[in-house]
């Protein structure tokens, strides 16, 4: 929040602002310094803003047919999908928007990744960020029990049944947490009133990331402190916005895609069979964004060590500002780490493969390599490598090094690609 | 030295308020989180009586307990016998078979699976009990763990024979 003393032209708006200073925060906004290197992306906090929104209004009409009763959760369902004006087109944007939401969100961690948007001064940021993560995947876990199908069903029991494996107090947990004695109607309704509350956590932390974020400002590709406001950045509007709106349109022909040509393909089959409590599906398996952290989890062969690795695993990221002791915040200047960064995107990505397969056999060894890699990677790797990593010179700005002044042109060359045209 | 006396007066008067306000807000979240435990009409669908005349011998039927399935298994002989012979040093959580049905004939458990609540499948597995297909866990014909992930055998509710026909669960 660089100016504060912004004046609204008009007499009116003075006088307002004078009394709420909404104007000066909407000029905050549009003048908001923004680096002038950021690349696509940097484009998906804007586009997982229009994912929260989506959902939340999508979700605001749904739950106008929706009925959450244990007995008629199914068939509400299935009346939205035939009876409801629209109902098919607006469940499926609501259904398909979650997995849009997670694609979005891991493009967004693993930029922060790459770039080092996690280190100092930005912590709070990524910490915030963590949260939001972690309430989105309570969303989706119990938006996907709402339609009452076999894979709710079961899916909800198992993982209701993860809070049983603490020791002592583990049953009365579950019981509490199920309003009885299993998954049943007690538990739906309350389900169905925390899926609801929980896009509005959500929100007011979405505020609170962007907040943080605006008091240092973005990191950028190169990942250096720049000055702001200076030759290195342009203004949020229009120049971002533009570049979010060309970016947003291009992930809603994916979007709209999956909507309208295979609506139920990130889907379960057997979730169009109505939850029996008597038959489990012969292979259970969370959607598809939670596969790698199922596959961690099944990796070990402990339930209560089973549950604490799989939490870990996510409660891990937030101590990776400390974690990773580089300086160097973009991977552009850390060779080492941009080997490692990329091992990890594969590593996740087999554990997601393998969480989606029996856990026997080869499958299950993967899992294991996997899940032990994923724990090295940043208890040990990261630690390590920021000490005896030796990373290439830093520029000294963005332009800098672009108009001559730096002995190490080439690493920010590749970045900026309008560098011939300046 | 009035001043100290006052400001310990006054930390006093703080703290006081403090632990009342703390008890008071504990006092009202009692209520709003015990809410979510079972409740009456859950808590009286606490027994079933289930007619067994009709289970031949191997057969197993799966009735519904408390939102739980139940298995009520009337075992053959050589199974009986398969469950008996295990050595207990080779449980991963010993119990016997005759601690586990009253009746050697009838096996009554939780069908449960004790790793993550899935249902397990009859007659399959490599002990030739039960299977959970969910994370590969193995049950015997006395439903004891022998391997995967779980880490206890299948819960044995409370029942009892009401007459030879009739049991009561619950």
């Amino acid at each position: 929040m660089s100016e504060h003393n912004y004046q609204p032209k008009s007499k009116f708006g003075k006088w307002f602002n004078d009394r709420l200073p909404l104007l000066t925060l909407a000029n905050h906004l549009t003048d908001y310094p923004t680096p002038k290197n950021l690349n696509y992306w940097w484009t998906f906090g804007g586009i997982l803003t229009f994912c929260l929104i989506t959902q939340i209004i999508t979700g605001l009409v749904l739950a106008m047919h929706y009925i959450a009763h244990a007995d008629l959760a199914f068939s509400s369902v299935e009346h939205i999908m035939r009876d409801v004006n629209y109902g098919w087109l607006i469940r499926y944007i609501h259904a398909n928007g979650a997995s849009m939401f997670f694609l979005a969100v891991y493009i967004h961690i693993f930029r922060s990744l790459f770039y080092g948007s996690y280190k100092s001064p930005r912590e709070i940021i990524w910490i915030l960020g963590i949260m939001i993560y972690l309430l989105m995947m309570a969303a989706a876990f119990m938006g996907y029990v709402l339609p009452w199908g076999q894979m709710s069903f079961w899916g909800a029991t198992v993982i209701t049944n993860l809070f049983s494996a603490i020791p002592l107090i583990g049953d009365s947990i579950t019981t509490w947490l199920w309003g009885g004695y299993s998954v049943d109607n007690p538990t739906l309704t309350r389900f169905f009133t925390l899926h609801y509350l929980i896009p509005f956590l959500i929100l007011g932390l979405v505020v609170l990331h962007i907040w943080a974020l605006h008091v240092p400002g973005n990191n950028n590709p190169v990942g250096i402190d720049i000055k702001k406001p200076s030759k290195d950045t342009v203004s949020f509007h229009p120049y971002i916005v533009i570049k979010d709106l060309f970016a947003l349109l291009l992930f809603m022909i994916l979007f709209a895609f999956f909507v309208f040509y295979s609506p139920n393909v990130l889907g379960h089959a057997d979730n169009y069979i109505e939850a029996n409590p008597l038959v489990t599906p012969a292979h259970i398996v969370p959607e598809w964004y939670l596969l790698p952290f199922y596959a961690i989890l099944r990796s070990i062969p402990d339930k209560l060590m089973g549950v604490i690795a799989m939490l870990s695993a996510i409660l891990i990221l937030a101590a990776l500002p400390w974690l990773d002791t580089s300086k160097v915040r973009s991977a552009v200047f850390r060779p080492l780490y941009k080997q490692f960064y990329w091992i990890l995107v594969a590593d996740v990505l087999i554990l997601g493969y393998v969480g989606a397969m029996p856990a026997e056999g080869l499958y299950l060894l993967l899992a294991r390599i996997g899940t032990a890699y994923y724990f090295l990677h940043f208890l040990v790797i990261l630690p390590v490598l920021g000490k005896i990593e030796k990373t290439s010179p830093i520029p000294l700005s963005i332009s800098e090094p672009i108009l001559g002044g730096s002995l190490n042109v080439e690493p920010v060359k590749k970045l900026d690609k309008n560098f011939e045209k300046l | 030295m009035s001043d100290q006396k006052k400001l310990k007066r006054r930390d006093f008067i703080f703290t006081a308020t403090t632990a009342v306000g703390v008890v008071g807000a504990g006092a009202v979240a009692w209520p709003l989180i015990d809410q979510m435990n079972p409740d009456a009409s859950v808590k009286a669908l606490a027994t079933t009586e289930v007619d067994i005349s009709s289970v031949q011998p191997g057969q197993t039927i799966t009735v519904l307990w408390r939102g739980k399935p139940v298995f009520i298994k009337r075992r053959t002989q050589n199974e009986i016998s398969e469950a008996k012979s295990v050595r207990l040093e080779e449980l991963k959580d010993p119990q016997k078979d005759e601690e586990r049905a009253l009746n050697p004939e009838w096996l009554v458990m939780l069908g449960v699976c004790t790793h993550l609540g899935c249902v397990p499948l009859s007659d399959k597995g490599d002990y030739n009990g039960w299977f959970c297909p969910c994370h590969g866990s193995h049950y015997d014909t006395s439903g004891r763990i022998r391997k995967g992930p779980a880490p206890t055998n299948l819960e044995i509710p409370k029942y009892e024979f009401v007459n030879s026909n009739t049991i009561r669960i619950g």
